[in-house]
């Protein structure tokens, strides 16, 4: 990244979010496929095995779409296993919005992939994705960035 | 009080619950902690007095002697405010 960068104001964010872990305005058919995709950027940036995204993807068929946690945004993930390599995030905007089945809060732009090892480790991270995701103007500009490092800049 | 956020694994969705609904509880000044957990750990757990979490999943946690609380939309903390504070206060 040779861009210019100001302070990180969300370093475990920075940090979560590997090389090739963002994609941009990617067209998903329906929300498996959305899933999936988050899923692939979590192998692609080294943080987890093929079996992940499988896990990510039976975790939704089990308990349904509460991973729309509010509107236009899920967050997909599995449980911690050996299909994890290290804790990571990724995301993808949709170009199309996708319906997920979860009546409040769909239709869904925005996926963020999740791996963690166990069930405490990724506290930080969270507490900055909370906080991210939690003020509107950040998620409308990470909607509308047309590339990978505008994304990367807001963390 | 013992709070708990409840979603599939217990590492995600209640993970962000829990973190919003301890700003909200600090600003209610309501002394409680929130421990994040899976559907199947809660369902085992009879401790809490109040489960928050998604629409999804409350089918799933009937019987319990805690209350239910569903939150749709997590970073909407005025709607978090408003559920904990009818419950709680």
């Amino acid at each position: 990244m040779g861009l210019p960068r100001q302070l990180s104001s969300f370093p475990a964010l920075a940090k979560a979010f590997g090389e090739d872990s963002i994609r941009v305005g990617a067209i998903a058919l329906d929300r498996e496929h959305a899933i999936e995709m988050a899923g692939e950027l979590l192998v692609a940036s080294g943080r987890s095995t093929p079996e992940y995204t499988e896990s990510m993807l039976e975790a939704v068929a089990e308990n349904g779409p509460y991973i729309v946690i509010a509107p236009g945004i899920a967050l997909a993930h599995g449980r911690p296993s050996e299909a994890v390599l290290e804790i990571g995030l990724s995301l993808v905007t949709l170009a199309e919005p996708v319906i997920f089945g979860n009546e409040a809060n769909d239709p869904v732009r925005l996926v963020i992939g999740l791996c963690a090892v166990d069930h405490s480790s990724h506290i930080d991270i969270m507490a900055e994705l909370a906080t991210f995701l939690g003020d509107s103007a950040s998620v409308n500009n990470l909607l509308n960035a047309v590339h990978n490092d505008q994304i990367r800049l807001l963390f | 009080m013992k709070i708990i956020a409840v979603c599939g694994m217990g590492i995600g969705t209640s993970v962000l619950l829990k973190m919003n609904a301890e700003k909200v509880l600090r600003q209610l000044g309501v002394d409680a902690t929130v421990d994040a957990t899976s559907v199947a750990i809660a369902r085992e757990s009879r401790d809490a007095q109040v489960i928050l979490t998604t629409p999804d999943l409350v089918d799933q946690l009937q019987g319990l002697p805690s209350e239910i609380i569903s939150i749709e939309h997590f970073f909407d903390l005025e709607e978090i405010t408003e559920k904990l504070s009818a419950s709680l206060l």
